[in-house]
């Protein structure tokens, strides 16, 4: 008990120190991270008529962000599958890092839920009986519920169990870990699945109702999340004494340009469909690329999505332009705004345009919907910061904590 | 209509009641929560089950409890019932649309028979205006919501009121993750608006825009609050929870039965209401003799509510 309360100390102390610039970051989300929360507590009083969502358009902004999220939360996975399935040791080395990010986007993903729940009190509602009465398996969001906190959960438990070993200088059970990686890469893609299935099931909604839509969205999913790593990669290694390898950069921007390559197929082939057949269907994919009756809400939006993906796609394809830092990096940019737009925005809104009865309301979010909404990536932003800054000593051995057992110097098991 | 007819020893009697089951609740309540400082009924209302887990004495709880909140919200005495449905009895609906004018009637009927908010504005039902010989049924691209005339019915225009349809297989119950929304065994849908977490799936999932959500806090004039209610139907809801249509619960369940409010108001006669397990009744004489369509069917929810011709 008190050697674990050092250690917590020891890991506080880590957490609370660092350079200038760490704390100006860590000043800055918290500025952030406040205009949320006071935001929030504002939307808790008056209710969601805060934000501009209403009956015609009932999911909006923060659902928008929900669904992009899901997509990063993939970027484990593809670390996972070189690494594991492989062998492909430079990206085995930076798994963990990965599967932080992970740990992030699902927390962000269950903010972003609550942040969207008329009365989340009651979320234990949706908790299986005798708590609650989950509607299982008949609703889709009930099994959202069970892999968003499956998913959270097995990384939670891979990247604690692994720095843990490896802060008290034991060699890790990879008879323990080895099972819980691989469940890890089916269970990455049913979060995808199954939030691709929550829209898809709508009959409702032609534009969702599309089956295409699982598929485009893992394809997709896989571009942003590495694209969102490769970045904080970059930042990670210049800031500490971490070394990541350029072979493993370059391999997971590879991967990446083959994800891109499905998904502007598949994008293509619903696009082909749409505007060939010309049935009522296309509207809302109208909408999208050219306007209904006027509305153009998202239309510039769009063509910058498509116009940055395809750019990177290419930037991604050329290997001269993949080794290429510069480069690298503004099809990273790209890709993140590119499919931030695509698959949130672009796959939620265009749901409800045209409603049900036919109705265009064009949907704009509200300032307090934005701040709510920085507020949520701050805190992601803060978690994972916190999370780096004590995965990272432990993987460079710099941080050893103390244990039962006299402390013996080891070097970092990889 | 309200509950100025009790005498006063029976008021006593409910009073006395009251506090014994109040002493219960606060007793129960701050055995659940040991610093016991909190109002019991603030916890009791968080721990509130689902309505079709409580039996009839949690029930009758619930109901004096949200008599109690409603009486100190609103200053009026409420009635809320919990009437089951009958059994032999699915209730279906009929739409001559040869005869609707477009007046909204219905819609401001229902908005007063139900208790829905007058500010912000909610409206259980939605007339959709089309002009003659545009296509129209299907996705309703057309449809005009907000037409505005001094007079109605227009030339060259007709008109097709929409409301909760009540589908024999509701997308709207399927996706629901804590089933607080089930269809009853009269056919009615209804929502327990104490378990509703507001997630808003259920409107993403209706094909007929029946579902409205309070994104702010309801509103009503004390004068204008109907105080005949049912739990499942139009007693007053809360920020954050979906509502909709129920064929006014309320009244098609009491013996003898009254009509939705709309079918009452209505002053060409357009809308019919009846069971449609028993032969004899309207609505089934006018599926046997008119041609019926139902909205959308290509998706088949199955409405319990049928369009038709009458001449």
């Amino acid at each position: 008990m008190v050697i674990m309360i050092k250690n917590l100390i020891i890991a506080l102390k880590l957490i609370a120190k660092g350079s200038r610039g760490y704390y100006i970051w860590l000043a800055v989300l918290g500025v952030f991270i406040f205009i949320g929360a006071t935001s929030y507590i504002q939307q808790l009083r008056t209710g969601l008529i805060e934000t501009a969502m209403r009956d015609q358009v009932s999911w909006g902004f923060y659902i928008a962000n929900f669904t992009f999220l899901v997509g990063v939360a993939a970027a484990a996975v593809l670390l996972v599958i070189p690494a594991y399935l492989y062998h492909f040791k430079p990206i085995k080395e930076i798994v963990l890092f990965g599967e932080l990010i992970a740990v992030t986007a699902v927390s962000m993903c269950l903010m972003f839920i609550i942040a969207d729940m008329g009365r989340p009190e009651r979320a234990w509602h949706i908790f299986p009986p005798p708590f609650g009465k989950m509607h299982f398996p008949a609703s889709l969001l009930a099994w959202d519920f069970i892999v968003l906190n499956g998913y959270l959960g097995i990384n939670l438990f891979i990247a604690f169990y692994a720095m843990y070993k490896v802060s008290h200088g034991k060699e890790y059970n990879m008879k323990l870990l080895l099972p819980m990686i691989l469940l890890s890469i089916p269970w990455a893609v049913s979060i995808h699945t199954v939030t691709a299935f929550l829209y898809n099931g709508l009959s409702a909604r032609p534009f969702w109702n599309a089956s295409i839509l699982a598929p485009r969205f893992l394809a997709s999913a896989f571009v942003s999340g590495p694209a969102l790593m490769l970045i904080l990669f970059q930042i990670i290694r210049k800031i500490s004494k971490l070394e990541i390898e350029d072979r493993a950069v370059f391999k997971i921007a590879e991967l990446m340009a083959f994800a891109m390559a499905i998904n502007l197929f598949l994008l293509l082939a619903e696009v082909f469909k749409e505007f060939y057949s010309g049935s009522v269907h296309m509207a809302p994919m109208k909408y999208l690329y050219f306007g209904l009756h006027g509305h153009t809400g998202l239309v510039a939006f769009m063509w910058i999505a498509l116009l940055f993906n395809i750019t990177a796609f290419i930037v991604l394809l050329v290997p001269k332009t993949r080794e290429n830092y510069f480069t690298l990096n503004l099809a990273c940019v790209f890709l993140i705004i590119g499919v931030y737009i695509e698959k949130g925005a672009g796959l939620v809104f265009p749901g409800f345009i045209p409603g049900t009865l036919g109705e265009i309301y064009e949907y704009i979010p509200t300032a307090l919907e934005m701040n709510v909404t920085l507020g949520i990536w701050a805190t992601g932003a803060l978690i994972y910061t916190v999370l780096a800054k004590i995965a990272i000593p432990i993987d460079t051995g710099e941080l050893r904590f103390v244990s039962k057992e006299m402390p013996k110097p080891v070097h970092p098991v990889r | 209509m309200n509950r100025k007819g009790i005498d006063k020893e029976e008021r006593s009697k409910l009073l006395s009641r009251r506090n014994v089951l109040k002493g219960t609740a606060f007793g129960l309540a701050s055995l659940a929560i040991p610093f016991g400082t909190a109002d019991a009924s603030v916890w009791e209302a968080f721990f509130q089950k689902h309505f079709q887990e409580m039996n009839e004495d949690e029930k009758k709880r619930v109901v004096q409890r949200l008599e109690d909140e409603y009486a100190k919200k609103f200053g009026a005495k409420f009635n809320i019932k919990t009437t089951k449905a009958e059994p032999g009895v699915l209730f279906g609906y009929g739409l001559d649309l040869s005869r609707c004018i477009g007046c909204r009637r219905c819609v401001y009927a229902c908005v007063r028979e139900n208790n829905q908010s007058r500010d912000p504005q909610i409206h259980w039902i939605t007339v959709l205006r089309f002009k003659k010989g545009e296509k129209w049924v299907n996705d309703l691209e057309e449809a005009e919501k907000y037409y505005n005339p001094d007079k109605v019915p227009e030339e060259g225009y007709f008109y097709m009121p929409v409301q909760c349809q009540q589908c024999g297989s509701p997308p709207c119950v399927k996706v629901c993750p804590t089933q607080a929304t089930w269809k009853e065994p009269d056919g009615i849908v209804v929502v327990d608006y104490n378990w509703c977490i507001g997630c808003r799936y259920c409107m993403a999932a209706c094909p007929y825009g029946a579902r409205r959500f309070n994104w702010g806090r309801p509103n009503i004039q004390k004068k204008e609050i109907n105080q005949e209610t049912h739990y499942l139907g139009n007693r007053p809801r809360y920020t954050g929870v979906v509502e909709k249509c129920t064929f006014c619960i309320q009244r098609v369940r009491e013996n003898p039965g009254k009509y939705p409010a709309c079918v009452e108001i209505c002053p060409v006669g357009a809308r019919k209401f009846g069971n449609l397990l028993d032969p004899n009744s309207e609505i089934r004489y006018i599926i046997k003799h008119k041609r019926v369509f139902r909205l959308k069917e290509d998706l088949n929810t199955k409405p319990q509510f049928y369009y038709f011709f009458g001449s």
